[in-house]
């Protein structure tokens, strides 16, 4: 982690980390909200930097700067130096170290605790984890897939529909799995990007300990968040197994027949997740998905695949929400970005988003029809309907 | 101070005010080599009313203003030498109107070039702008304030040549109209047929207002565009080739570029011209001139055209140029910066080995891109070099070096291009002094309590 106070000092603060792709319009979500340059990810690495030279003291405000950034990889997809690929590593370096001197935002500090205490961010008791269940099995030995829901999808009112969307598809297809209800654990994604590592390897030690005492090879994630540490963390800490975000098996599923999406009656929208897209470049399957649907019109917004604007969600923001208030909250954009392309469903793959985006809709209170739901429950309703 | 801040807040929305040490600490410094200097405030302001009553509020109070877009000359020319209110006009980002049959777009003073880039790309997709190497976030205003270039300055000018009208806030608080817009609806021109006043805000470094509305002449965005690449290893012939390119006429831009690494970039001299067509007819046309008007150079061995691949074509032909801005990671220290002279194209040669001879002077690696300006009566030429932040040791040669490179040029008959405040100070000694007690006389009577960006354009008492 340290490494990055050796490279921090490259970022020659030139911008090209604000834009999509063509320019059109500020695409990372904490500039677009605030608009002081401190804001955007060259703000955030010259004052990281300054602070670790020792030439600005640290503040609430400065970790609230470094706290705003989503991790959405924006930077990363759009700074033209060899260094990009590292820059969102710079700055949980740098949160890292913030939380290794106990100078942490009270909201990102509230965040930790509840998952050190508790299990989750959400301060809800670890035993009513598998609550939502409703009677889906526990995952035995020889499952094929074990069903990870995380923690939105373990205490969220939205994301537990979500989850409980995709346990109905997955037993109607007869996919072999089970779930691990209240011994599930946070996956960790979140505290990780938040610089708490050391909270992260327990989580990820004791989630990988419990895969191997159950022998587990084949993990269905409902978050794109979980599938990335899952997929990109948790196989350098010597335990391999496969990682599939749920969007990849409703592909799979809906290609060989083995599930049929029956019919929908809507245009939409579908909005990429940071964490799926940017991050693990998986773009095509959802909407491959979405288009077995039959009556489906699926639009794009103009910002998509690589160039998505985020909900503003990521790294625990869905929780410490510093990107919050106001019709610049990045939520709030990209509900008017959907609604421009005549949709009149957003489509999305992950429960964080799912989450934003509701509060969103009832934020812009346009009177409208206009839904969004998850790709799980459009699928399941297909079926129904 | 207190009373300040309360008073911007009566102006400006206080989400959008700041004298918190982060932000002071951020628009205290740019990111080339001239010393930082922190403001007191910085704002955003959204209206051109916002604009004006922070100006009224600075000259009651005696208060700095420096407007700045997106801070990218390097040269440290909004770096607040007196303290005070710095502006961050990129609120002000919108299009305001396109003229389609005109030719013009007017725009707000915070807009950017990448901004209007992609809406002209999205609406008007036949109509271009010259779009400069800087990154997109650069703004109209303030690239046309410094005289700044782009793809369409071989052919045009300076990118303050294609400005059709602007609307300013002088530093006494009136908002002034110029150009044609100041008598007509229409922003057709910056100034002729009337007298040319625009020319009291281009090259003043918002010593003499704060532009809030820009016209931009805009230019057939042809259907087809390509890019040929010359090679010479003799840096004498390259103001004849340029010369000759240019007047062909038929180039949409040329730059010529000099580096010592990869290896076989040393002692060569890479000419990119770029030619537009609306048919294959037309660019092979435009192609054949070119072969033809080098023709002597290829039989006499002195230089020929280079294949190229559709990969090798592409980040060439990027606007802007994403390959300028990775310069700045070369010596992988997050800094480069560069005088870049106007000078005759024929003091290429002497330019050159001024470089090269630098370099090896203050053990720096440098890169140098020209450009043709207006068919060739002059060029920009870069002495451009590149330090590691964290070695501030490199920094202090980097800017030794360029320190004689400006007196270089100077010298040699050239002009500093955004000259940083000490660049300015010898190009006021050597200025005539009528032309200089002019300037005076011009900046004092619009300012006249000195609160424009203080320290630049300014004589030493």
């Amino acid at each position: 982690m340290k490494k990055y106070q050796a490279q921090i000092h490259r970022c020659f603060r030139c911008g090209y980390c604000k834009f999509p792709t063509d320019y059109s319009a500020l695409n990372c979500p904490s500039y677009n909200r605030f608009r002081f340059d401190t804001y955007s990810t060259g703000g955030r690495l010259w004052l990281a930097n300054a602070w670790l030279k020792g030439e600005l003291p640290w503040s609430e405000r400065l970790a609230e700067i470094l706290y705003a950034c989503v991790t959405c990889k924006n930077c990363t997809e759009q700074c033209p130096m060899k260094f990009a690929p590292d820059i969102v590593e710079w700055i949980i370096g740098a949160r890292s170290d913030m939380v290794e001197q106990g100078k942490i935002p009270a909201r990102v500090k509230r965040f930790l605790e509840s998952v050190y205490n508790y299990g989750n961010p959400l301060k809800i008791p670890r035993e009513d984890r598998g609550a939502w269940a409703n009677g889906t099995r526990k995952y035995e030995k020889g499952d094929e897939y074990l069903l990870y829901i995380g923690c939105l999808g373990s205490y969220d009112e939205n994301a537990q529909k979500m989850a409980q969307s995709l346990v109905d598809i997955l037993k109607s297809a007869s996919v072999s799995f089970g779930i691990l209800g209240a011994e599930e654990g946070c996956c960790g994604n979140e505290v990780y990007a938040l610089g708490e590592t050391d909270l992260f390897n327990s989580l990820a030690s004791t989630n990988i300990e419990k895969f191997k005492e159950l022998g587990v090879r084949k993990v269905i994630t409902l978050s794109p968040h979980a599938y990335n540490t899952l997929k990109n963390q948790y196989q350098t800490m010597g335990y391999n197994f496969e990682v599939y975000h749920y969007t990849q098996i409703l592909d799979r599923l809906t290609k060989d027949k083995k599930l049929k999406a029956g019919h929908g009656k809507a245009r939409v929208t579908y909005h990429d997740p940071c964490y799926l897209g940017r991050h693990n470049k998986v773009y095509d399957e959802p909407r491959e998905t979405l288009h077995r649907i039959k009556g489906i019109e699926l639009v794009e917004m103009e910002r998509n695949r690589a160039d998505a604007f985020c909900c503003g969600g990521g790294s625990g923001n869905f929780i410490t929400d510093y990107l919050a208030g106001g019709e610049d909250s990045p939520a709030r954009v990209r509900i008017r970005e959907a609604k421009q392309t005549g949709a009149d469903v957003l489509a999305v793959a992950c429960p964080g988003c799912l989450v934003m985006f509701k509060d969103a809709v009832k934020a812009e209170d346009s009177g409208d029809n206009f839904a969004v739901l998850d790709i799980a429950t459009m699928v399941k309703e297909s079926m129904i309907a | 101070m207190a009373d300040i801040y309360e008073a911007l807040t009566r102006i400006v929305d206080k989400d959008y005010i700041s004298n918190s040490k982060e932000e002071l600490y951020f628009y205290g410094r740019d990111p080339g080599l001239m010393p930082p200097h922190e403001p007191d405030y910085v704002v955003m302001p959204a209206r051109v009313e916002e604009v004006q009553e922070i100006i009224k509020l600075a000259n009651k109070e005696k208060i700095p203003i420096v407007p700045k877009g997106a801070g990218l000359s390097l040269t440290g020319l909004v770096i607040p030498q007196k303290g005070g209110i710095v502006l961050d006009m990129k609120r002000m980002g919108s299009i305001v109107e396109v003229n389609e049959k005109a030719s013009y777009v007017i725009v707000e003073g915070g807009t950017t070039h990448g901004t209007l880039k992609s809406y002209l790309q999205k609406h008007y997709p036949h109509l271009r702008h010259s779009i400069p190497d800087s990154p997109p976030i650069a703004t109209v205003a303030a690239n046309a304030v410094i005289h700044g270039q782009g793809r369409l300055t071989q052919q045009h000018g300076f990118n303050s040549d294609m400005v059709c009208g602007l609307e300013v806030v002088l530093p006494t608080g009136e908002i002034c109209k110029i150009g044609s817009c100041a008598i007509s609806p229409y922003w057709f021109s910056k100034g002729p047929p009337m007298p040319d006043l625009s020319s009291l805000f281009f090259g003043w470094f918002g010593t003499t207002g704060i532009i809030t509305k820009i016209g931009l002449k805009l230019y057939p965005c042809k259907k087809l565009r390509d890019v040929m690449l010359f090679l010479t290893d003799r840096a004498e012939l390259v103001p004849d080739i340029i010369r000759k390119l240019g007047r062909t006429e038929m180039m949409e831009d040329v730059v010529v570029s000099a580096q010592p690494v990869p290896l076989r970039f040393k002692g060569n001299f890479y000419i990119l011209t770029f030619i537009t067509g609306d048919t294959e007819e037309e660019i092979d046309f435009k192609k054949k001139m070119a072969w033809d008007t080098l023709w002597e150079y290829f039989e006499s061995k002195d230089g020929g055209f280079v294949s190229l691949s559709p990969e090798m074509k592409a980040p060439m032909m990027s606007m802007p140029s994403k390959e300028t801005t990775r310069f700045a990671d070369v010596s992988k220290g997050g800094g480069f910066e560069y005088s870049g002279p106007i000078a005759p194209i024929d003091k290429y040669p002497v330019f050159v080995k001024k470089l090269e001879d630098l370099a090896e002077k203050y053990k720096l690696f440098y890169a140098s891109s020209g450009r043709l300006i207006d068919g060739g009566h002059c060029m920009m030429f870069s002495f451009s070099y590149t330090f590691n932040r964290a070695e501030p040791e490199t920094m202090v040669r980097a800017k030794k070096a360029l320190d004689e490179a400006a007196e270089f040029v100077l010298e040699n008959g050239g002009v500093m291009w955004k000259p940083n405040i000490d660049e300015q100070k010898l190009t006021m000694e050597k200025m005539d002094p009528n032309t200089l007690n002019l300037m005076m006389r011009v900046k004092r009577l619009l300012d006249p309590n000195g609160i424009m960006n203080p320290g630049n354009w300014e004589v030493s008492k």
